[in-house]
């Protein structure tokens, strides 16, 4: 069933490919839409089925023997939350990115945007290592020609070879550790790549700590955290609004699912080891990103730094390995998709009007687009932290988990809230407010189509902010799983 | 008075081998009789029909192989003990003919270059004279290629079965000659042809001259060239083991030579780069999976008991084979000869997978053997894939291999420039194609084998060599094209069929790898 969500969209690219079209028609972007929604709908039931009962979707399939590999799907509560995410926006980034393409090749533009939700959500319900990582790179391919084809910045080529060469880099190190983890599972007599039984592998202390350093580096690359986030100030900076939605906000959550999911899942024991260190690069990623976004001119680029300052807030969540702190983290991936996904479109928006991505030469906005202006203040505040939106539940789950673990620990991330505060109001009064701008003049309200895509988005933020529960009830479970298995492995 | 005992051969094991070399002599009193209008035609059916039914004969050979010690390997020593025809071999033999019947479609291509085929009408005309001229008004074409390719798989085919030291040598030195010579007939760029010939001649044969030395002194240490009595002498005897040691040591030069690894590579971008590209092709393909099927026996099967004197030395050159591979790689301007770095690259990879000779393995765990044998089945298809690919992209000069030339392929030849891309995606490694699963395979192999310091070292490689891979998709795709860019030449059935075939393998091989694996698996170990 859960292969059946996944091949929607597969077929909707092939289909969307396979048309015959011009550049600028409408028709492949009608049908990727329509395909993005069925997967919605798909979606959705998946969503709804799993609040009863996790298991009824499970398939396993042994897929290549001799190696162990199986194709197995299932989702937990952790795993439902990415797939709602993933088919929520994949829908709204296709409608606001109708016009991005229209000078290029349009029908390759959409249908790689449908292989990307397809692979994500292959990502999300992969119960076996061996097809995850598969998929995991996998995803590079189509991103990366997302990138390198359709973006709009100047310096697309290059920041496309560089999104590649690190995402590679880190997965191919995250192959030496997949091998290895073969190895060692077929020291117990029986080959296998399925999570259940890899966690019955008993791994020495130094080969579990190795096989964590592989997998945690390949998802401290993707997340990205502080130091290896170099890579996205150029991607974003380069990419168009919508691609740069599906690399921060679907793709990138493959890296913070995959240190949930592996890294603590499977090598308990050397997550504990590690702990003071990731959570020091987490502090760092949080008040490093969010200075450089004070600092930025460019305000894809600058969005993009918040979302390293926030990849911080869940990686800490992750780390500090409480019950509050996995919840909040889990949470805050979802929320972080939304409010990003919010601000990113925005500005697009925003960007396709005033011809600029620079804060230096925009302002005055506010008169001629209210509406725009209090779009992109709804992302910004979204993304800040604003109670009763729900970023604000996920941020304070989190900050209770940092406090719960170290006093000084959620003093600091504490000051990562602060400047946030700064960041997005410094970006919206230098982008929106201020005197108009003769050469502004010309820059028009949003139309009903844009409204349309994002609305969703901000709807479920303002419900999610007040009824936290209806996700927390999903969440909560899968974190008290995970919490247990953690502990589980850590007394083994 | 003795009676005469004559030498039982198994002719029912090895005449898939003999059709082949016997077929390669008739091809040989057909140049002679057959008018030269109807030559091209009866030799290229001649040699397809052939190969087809060494195809055939191998499979059929495969299924009717004796089981021995409880399945965990199957077949028989013939000819005296000296062939060996187990489950490697022939999987050997079945690759090997898939790629020479592949590589014969290439050889025998004649829409790209105006009507004649890649070679040189008439090699003894020197380039640039009246002579040369004449043959080239006339038409002539050489059609004792064919012949030529079916001596070298002759070759290739004894080389992977050989199992005594000297029918390794000959059969090296069938596999070799034949190629020298066809490195030499390029039609366009002859002089280049010819020097690169000419290196290889005389590198090959300084290899040959390492690898005769070193089967004297194993000779001299065993008092027997076949492999099965070098292994009991080496567990039977103890104390000074300095003859076998040097001879371990050059029989290694010859083998290492022939694969292209660290520190004997140096001939590879050349001959690769001056031998006309069909045969680079083939040569490529065919050559590794012959030199490293003999290298896994002659390492196994003779010297799997001195296993920790040559291990040690295989780390070292696996590691460097991989890392000279992709650093010289990344600086070529020019496809075909970074291509063959990349195939240098290549080799370290499967050097990976010999690695984990000797581990033990659990119920379900793939062998060395197995992993190499898989890794050869998916390098050998996508090679060439590569090198076909090649052909197509030309100007007035012939191939364009200039890397500035491919620039914006993709907006003037999209099918092209997406095959191209799959074959690169596949030599770089990344998932859902054969290159990841091979490499997966003999990194798993190595990993068993307890060698997790080389696997890191050739994952960080291949992060390198991923670089410039995708170096030439991003100049495809990114790119605009340049005012003199070379066009495509759309090709004749035979270079599609070849392109088609290995593009499908490459991408089902990545997909769903089982059957092969399982044939692989089936193929179980090396007799003695």
């Amino acid at each position: 069933m859960l292969s059946l969500l996944i091949a929607l969209p597969l077929v909707g690219a092939l289909a969307v490919a396979l048309f015959p079209s011009r550049p600028g028609d409408a028709l492949p972007k009608w049908s990727a839409l329509a395909f993005s929604i069925a997967t919605l709908i798909g979606g959705a039931v998946v969503g709804i089925a799993n609040a009863d009962t996790g298991e009824t979707w499970a398939e396993t399939h042994t897929w290549i023997a001799p190696i162990g590999a199986h194709w197995a799907l299932a989702v937990d509560g952790l795993g439902v939350t990415m797939v709602l995410l993933t088919v929520i926006l994949v829908p709204v980034v296709i409608a606001a990115s109708w016009h991005d393409a229209d000078d290029r090749n349009t029908k390759g533009f959409f249908a790689l945007m449908l292989v990307v939700e397809a692979l994500a959500l292959a990502v999300f319900c992969a119960q076996d290592v061996f097809l995850f990582y598969l998929v995991f790179e996998a995803t590079l391919i189509p991103a990366y020609f997302l990138i390198g084809s359709y973006g709009h910045g100047p310096r697309r080529t290059a920041a496309a070879v560089k999104f590649l060469l690190y995402m590679l880099a880190g997965g191919l190190v995250m192959l030496a550790a997949v091998v290895a983890l073969y190895a060692f599972s077929a020291q117990t007599g029986h080959a296998s790549y399925l999570i259940e039984d890899l966690k019955q592998v008993a791994l020495t202390t130094s080969q579990e700590r190795m096989l964590f350093l592989g997998f945690f580096l390949a998802f401290a690359i993707k997340a990205p955290i502080f130091p290896f986030h170099t890579w996205l100030p150029d991607t974003t900076g380069n990419a168009t609004p919508g691609t740069s939605v599906l690399l921060i906000c679907v793709l990138d959550k493959i890296g913070t699912y995959g240190m949930l999911r592996f890294c603590l899942e499977l090598f308990p024991g050397a997550a504990h080891w590690a702990t003071p260190v990731v959570v020091t690069l987490a502090l760092i990623s949080i008040v490093y990103g969010a200075l450089l976004a004070l600092g930025q001119d460019d305000l894809l680029v600058l969005t993009g730094l918040t979302s390293l300052s926030h990849f911080g807030f869940i990686v800490l969540g992750i780390f500090v390995v409480n019950a509050q702190g996995v919840s909040g983290a889990t949470f805050y991936m979802f929320n972080h998709g939304l409010a990003t996904a919010v601000l990113f479109l925005a500005a697009g928006y925003l960007i396709r009007r005033t011809g600029t991505a620079r804060l230096s030469q925009m302002g005055g906005v506010e008169k001629k687009a209210p509406v725009l202006a209090a779009l992109l203040l709804l992302g910004g505040l979204g993304t800040l932290g604003l109670p009763g939106l729900s970023p604000f539940v996920s941020e304070f789950l989190v900050m209770l988990g940092a406090f719960e673990h170290h006093w000084w620990v959620g003093t600091i991330a504490v000051s990562g809230v602060v400047l946030a505060a700064a960041y997005v109001l410094r970006a919206y009064r230098l982008a929106v407010t201020g005197p108009e701008r003769p050469e502004l003049a010309g820059v028009s309200e949003v139309g009903t189509r844009e409204i349309a895509a994002v609305a969703p988005l901000v709807a479920l933020m303002i419900l999610l902010g007040f009824v936290p529960q209806l996700a927390l009830s999903v969440i909560n479970p899968a974190s008290d799983h995970t919490m247990s298995t953690i502990e589980a492995g850590a007394q083994k | 008075m003795t009676t005469f005992q004559s030498p039982h051969l198994g002719y029912d094991l090895i005449w898939p081998l003999l059709v082949v070399l016997g077929a390669a002599c008739v091809g040989i009193v057909v140049e002679a009789f057959v008018p030269r209008a109807w030559r091209y035609v009866t030799q290229v059916l001649l040699t397809l029909a052939t190969l087809a039914v060494a195809f055939g004969g191998t499979v059929y050979v495969a299924t009717g192989l004796d089981e021995r010690g409880h399945g965990a390997a199957r077949g028989s020593v013939v000819a005296e003990g000296a062939v060996a025809v187990d489950g490697p071999a022939v999987f050997a033999w079945g690759l090997l003919l898939v790629v020479a019947f592949l590589g014969v479609l290439l050889f025998a291509e004649r829409h790209l270059d105006g009507g004649v085929s890649a070679f040189s009408g008439q090699a003894a005309a020197l380039p640039g004279t009246a002579a040369e001229r004449r043959v080239g008004e006339r038409g002539l074409e050489h059609t004792e290629v064919y012949p030529l390719l079916l001596f070298a798989v002759g070759g290739m085919l004894l080389f992977a079965a050989a199992n005594d030291l000297l029918t390794l040598f000959v059969a090296l030195e069938v596999l070799s000659l034949p190629l020298y010579l066809l490195t030499g007939l390029a039609r366009r760029r002859r002089l280049l042809s010819q020097e690169a010939a000419m290196k290889y001649f005389l590198l090959g044969a300084f290899s040959s001259g390492f690898l005769l030395y070193g089967i004297a002194l194993v000779y001299g240490y065993a008092g027997t060239v076949r492999f099965g009595g070098i292994a009991d002498a080496i567990a039977n005897t103890s104390g000074e083991r300095g003859l076998l040691l040097a001879g371990i040591g050059l029989l290694s030069v010859g083998l290492l030579f022939k694969v292209g690894a660290v520190p004997f590579q140096a001939w590879t971008p050349d001959v690769y780069q001056g031998a006309p590209t069909p045969v680079t092709a083939f040569m490529a393909a065919g050559t590794k999976v012959a030199a490293f099927v003999a290298m896994l026996r002659l390492y196994s099967v003779a010297f799997g008991g001195e296993r920790w004197t040559w291990l040690p030395m295989l780390w070292a050159i696996a590691l460097l084979t991989m890392v000279v591979g992709a650093v010289m790689a990344v600086a070529q301007t020019d496809v075909k000869r970074m291509l063959a770095y990349s195939s240098i690259a290549h080799t370290g990879f499967v050097l990976t997978g010999i690695l984990g000779t000797g581990a033990t393995l659990g119920e379900d765990q793939v062998g060395s053997t197995q992993a190499v044998l898989f890794y050869l089945v998916t390098y050998g298809l996508m090679t060439l894939g590569a090198f076909a690919v090649l052909t197509l992209v030309r100007d007035a000069a012939g191939e364009s291999g200039e890397l500035r030339g491919w620039a914006g392929l993709a907006k003037t030849s999209p099918v092209v420039a997406a095959v191209f891309s799959l074959f690169l995606l596949s030599l770089a490694g990344l998932p859902f194609t054969a290159g990841f699963t091979g490499k997966w395979m003999v990194f798993a192999s190595a990993m068993g084998g307890g060698a997790w310091p080389v696997v890191v070292a050739a994952v960080l490689t291949s992060a390198m060599a991923a670089f410039f891979y995708i170096r030439v998709i991003v100049l495809m795709y990114f790119s605009e094209p340049a005012s003199d860019a070379p066009a495509v030449v759309i090709p004749s059935v035979l270079t599609s069929v070849t392109i088609a075939v290995t593009a499908i393998a490459t991408v089902v091989l990545g997909v769903v790898p089982g059957p092969v694996l399982d044939l692989a698996a089936h193929a179980g170990d090396f007799i003695r």
